[in-house]
């Protein structure tokens, strides 16, 4: 089978970069070369004593979750919105905020800080990446939730009306259930790209970097690039257990629907 | 039983945007009746049957259900509910939490309500079931958890909307009888929508046939068999003949009255004073309309068979197959006949499809004949006699 | 006109709920937009705004010398075209189009496999497996590609290993190549997702009847398979090709001096130089010329798919 031989080639092609992580990571030398000094913690407990890490992370995490929660409930806006009635212009109205998703990232992060910085004279936070982050994640959860709201029977809000819910209850009790585990997973999502995003951040980042500016000014340090390395190992196994959770999530959602898996996020 | 109307509409209209899905409804639905909405796709019977759900708000009319008037009572505060067409089973819940779903703000208490499921468990013959995931059931035993969580609260209307056309022929055939059943049962009055002419005839106390958002005919099953009321009911409703003819006038002919019989030995008795000859026959009339037929002939049709005021006139000809017959070698008709040759045989097992043609009737004309033991299957060019009968004919108004 | 009410109303609850997308998409999205396209016709001196309207931006992205406006009209026209902007610009379509199609092309058989060839019970497992890599951290993946491409990096070190060198090669590194190889690898799952959900698409009586038909299985694949994944492939372009102008991490990282990119030059003029104005210019000429040729990208497929039916 050549078509597999090919695939699996390219899985290696994916994975290559990722599979050096830990070797440097536990490599026990200053430099990122081959051969491989021998095993040593001493970048993990390094990470454990750089504040100035601590504080990027901690930011990371608040501009994270903040991002996942806006943009989870306007992506549950737009994707019930999607399911329903069609109304003069809705199409144009959806592409519109899926815009994001084919925009270069350059072109939203110089937007917003001619904005924030020379229009509105605001000085950048914190709140400023949030803003881009949720404009960006938002088409993620749209495309998420989308596929969990369209899957659901439009008759079964209409049989929870018709055994006597109101409109609220109905979707309380029939339809949030059923677009949960959308809603984890474009929780998850969204954190993870807010997470890792650094183009806009490094353009709006404001005197506290996020965890990636961070790793920026890092890098162009030699002598701190095995903790890089560490921190990136650390993060790779979250993304993984993030991912897998969604993942989960996705998939006990089509258990409980009892619709067919056609596979993927996107 | 007498009537007791339940559900009135009076001049109901619904537009979505341009579209007129439903033109001057005027309908009367009776408490315990089993009423049919029958039309093909797009003649507006799912949308009165929403509108009477209150799904649907209707444009102008009005809607009346136990003389209540329904305009701005939403789906959930009305005496109805619905078994809906893809049974909208909540996939998240169990069986018995979905027959409970409407329980939910009654003031009945844990244990009462758990009985109630399964006594609509048992209703429906899904006694024992309750626990079951509602995803893993098949779909005969999804439509009866539809019923059930729409009969436990206890509505004044059930309204299905093509709840059979997901099974397959042979489940969809036993629902239909345990339907029927089920109505007799808690006596509500049920309203079903169907494209299915033949589970709406089964089914039926009546039907309302619909066409392009209008009631084309109300009636029983056997009016609206026997007497369509215009071309498309019959159209739509079985197989049915047209002909070209033409309406004559109101005629009152004399036929031959049947001759004399000798009187027997008992009538002799009771009637000593009788002349030996036996009494005078009188004459007997027939009393009814003259319609020619070309290819057929002349045939007189009962009056109320013919649309009032179609007079010397156009006409279209009815004719059921199964009104007309072969004449087979042996037997013998006193009815009127016309020669005929076979056009195409269609072989059906209990029944045989016969296409023929009649000499003046441009189309081949089909007819129904029951395969008989000794009866053979005639095959294509055969020439042979039809027996069609004047009483059989159906006149309608032509389009 | 009479309207439906009920109808109508549930018209009016679904604008309502995406009105608040909507509200800030405008908010942080059109406004912002056109706030660049004011500010490309404004100038910048250190820190004050020049709100007078001026082509002097887009004249210094497009020509190497200022518009003199007693010359003629062909000598202006002259200075056009050799400035480092366009240089950059020049150099980051090159990249993104070559990117677009090295990405796209080596996607196409993935999604194909899995497609076609994986059993559905596995096909999110191998979906899964391809979107792991691109979840995790952008950066330390493009720098990882500099642990590998380097002087010192695992190519080098290997092929020394296995003696096909002495030396360690020097040209996969710093420079455009490198830039090619990161970013490809970036935007890989970007390229097989969109392919792979048109492809699943495809009845598959559909190739079968082809077949049927008496066309053999290449055949079938450039007749019937390949014009029908076209939607998924247009996509996959589309989603690769307008990302990537906007990056300057890889080329930063991975381009040396001789292969920065436009999005550097964004970048440069942003933070560093304190130019918006210019800035702003140079990415909306970035952005004007992308989209000019994703448009024209489409517009092709679509002449070739109706030139084929």
């Amino acid at each position: 089978m050549k078509l597999r031989v090919y695939a699996i080639a390219y899985l290696i092609f994916l994975y290559a970069p990722i599979v050096l992580l830990p070797l440097f990571a536990f490599n026990d030398g200053t430099v990122i070369a081959f051969p491989l000094q021998g095993f040593s913690t001493q970048w993990f407990s390094e990470l454990a004593t750089t504040t100035a890490l601590h504080t990027a992370v901690k930011n990371s995490l608040i501009i994270a979750s903040l991002t996942a929660i806006f943009s989870t409930i306007l992506g549950v806006c737009a994707a019930r919105a999607g399911a329903m009635a069609h109304f003069p212009g809705k199409r144009g109205i959806l592409g519109f905020v899926m815009l994001p998703l084919v925009l270069p990232e350059i072109i939203v992060a110089v937007s917003l800080l001619i904005v924030l910085r020379q229009i509105l004279g605001l000085d950048l936070s914190n709140w400023s990446i949030i803003a881009a982050h949720v404009l960006i994640c938002t088409p993620f959860s749209i495309a998420i939730l989308n596929g969990a709201f369209q899957n659901i029977d439009p008759s079964l809000e209409e049989a929870a009306l018709d055994l006597g819910e109101s409109r609220w209850s109905a979707f309380r009790l029939v339809i949030l259930p059923l677009v949960t585990p959308g809603i984890i997973s474009s929780l998850l999502i969204s954190f993870t790209i807010s997470l890792d995003e650094f183009i806009i951040a490094f353009f709006l980042t404001g005197s506290n970097p996020t965890m990636p500016v961070y790793i920026w000014g890092l890098l162009r340090f030699p002598a701190s690039i095995p903790v890089v390395m560490a921190l990136g190992t650390i993060l790779v196994a979250l993304s993984i257990l993030l991912l897998t959770l969604a993942e989960i999530a996705r998939r006990r959602g089509l258990a409980r629907t009892g619709t067919k898996d056609t596979g993927g996020f996107l | 039983m007498t009537a007791k109307p339940l559900i009135t509409l009076k001049g109901v209209n619904k537009y979505y945007g341009d579209y007129h899905a439903l033109r001057d409804i005027d309908l009367t639905i009776n408490e315990g009746e089993f009423f049919s909405l029958l039309g093909p796709s797009g003649c507006g019977k799912t949308t009165l049957l929403r509108t009477i759900a209150g799904f649907e708000e209707v444009s102008s009319g009005v809607l009346m259900i136990s003389d209540t008037d329904m305009s701005g009572v939403p789906a959930n505060q009305r005496p109805t509910n619905m078994v809906f067409q893809s049974y909208a089973i909540f996939p998240h819940l169990s069986v018995a939490e979905n027959v409970g779903f409407g329980l939910r703000k009654s003031a009945m208490s844990k244990a009462e309500k758990a009985t109630a499921v399964e006594d609509a468990l048992q209703m429906v013959g899904l006694a024992g079931y309750g626990a079951r995931a509602a995803h893993a059931l098949s779909g005969g035993q999804r439509q009866r958890v539809a019923l059930a969580r729409a009969l436990i609260l206890k509505p004044k209307v059930l309204l299905l909307d093509e709840p059979l056309s997901a099974l397959d022929r042979k489940m969809r055939e036993q629902m239909q009888v345990e339907l029927i059943k089920l109505q007799r049962d808690v006596g509500i009055t049920f309203i079903l929508v169907t494209h299915d002419q033949e589970e709406a005839l089964v089914m039926s106390d009546r039907i309302a046939v619909m066409f392009e958002g209008e009631i084309g005919q109300l009636g029983d099953p056997e009016d609206l068999y026997r007497r369509p009321n215009s071309k498309r009911v019959a159209d739509f409703i079985g197989l049915m003949n047209f002909l070209p003819a033409r309406v004559a006038d109101d005629v009152s002919e004399e036929v031959a009255a049947k001759p004399a019989k000798p009187l027997g030995l008992i009538d002799r008795l009771k009637q000593p004073f009788a002349p030996v000859s036996g009494p005078k026959a009188l004459p007997e009339y027939k009393l009814g309309v003259e319609v020619q037929v070309p290819g057929l002939g002349r045939a007189i049709v009962p009056t109320s068979q013919v649309p009032k005021g179609l007079r010397q006139a156009e006409c279209i000809v009815g004719i059921r197959p199964e009104t007309l017959s072969l004449l087979f070698a042996g037997e013998k008709t006193d009815k009127q006949t016309v020669d005929a040759t076979i056009d195409e045989v269609v072989y059906y097992g209990d029944m045989t499809y016969y296409d023929v043609r009649i000499e003046g009737i441009a189309e081949p004309i089909r007819l129904a004949m029951k395969n008989l033991i000794g009866r053979p299957v005639l095959e294509v060019g055969v020439t042979t006699k039809v027996i069609w009968d004047e009483r059989s004919l159906v006149v309608l108004a032509p389009e | 006109m009479k309207r439906p009410r009920l109808a109508m109303s549930e018209r009016r609850r679904a604008a309502l709920l995406l009105s608040p997308p909507f509200l800030y998409a405008v908010l942080l999205l059109a406004l912002p937009l056109f706030a660049i396209v004011l500010f490309s016709f404004w100038t910048q001196d250190f820190m004050t705004i020049d709100r007078t309207a001026t082509l002097d931006n887009y004249r210094e992205v497009f020509a190497t010398e200022k518009w003199v406006p007693g010359a003629g009209l062909w000598e202006n026209l002259q200075t056009i075209g050799n400035t480092i902007y366009l240089t950059l610009l020049g150099r980051s379509l090159y990249v993104s189009l070559f990117v677009t199609a090295v990405t796209v092309i080596l996607a196409f058989p993935v999604a194909y496999f899995i497609s076609f060839h994986v059993s559905p019970s596995r096909k999110s497992l191998w979906l899964f497996l391809i979107t792991i890599p691109f979840w995790t951290s952008y950066l330390i993946r493009v720098f990882l590609w500099k642990v590998i491409l380097g002087y010192n990096g695992v190519v080098n070190a290997s092929l020394i290993n296995i003696g096909l060198i002495d030396e360690p090669l020097t040209f996969i590194l710093y420079n455009i190549n490198a830039v090619i190889i990161t970013l490809a690898h970036a935007f890989a799952p970007f390229a097989i997702l969109p392919i792979f959900v048109a492809l699943e698409k495809i009845d598959r009586s559909l190739l079968e009847a082809s077949q049927d038909l008496g066309e053999t299985r290449l055949r079938t694949f450039f007749r019937v398979t390949l014009p029908l994944a076209m939607p998924g492939v247009v996509a996959a372009v589309l989603i690769v090709f307008i990302p990537t102008i906007g990056d300057y991490v890889t080329p930063a990282l991975m381009g040396g001096a001789g292969g920065q990119l436009i999005a550097n030059m964004i970048q440069t003029q942003f933070l560093a130089l304190n130019n918006a104005p210019l800035g702003a210019a140079l990415a909306l000429t970035a952005m004007v010329s992308v989209t000019i040729i994703a448009l024209v990208f489409i517009w092709l497929n679509r002449k070739w798919l109706r030139a084929r039916t």
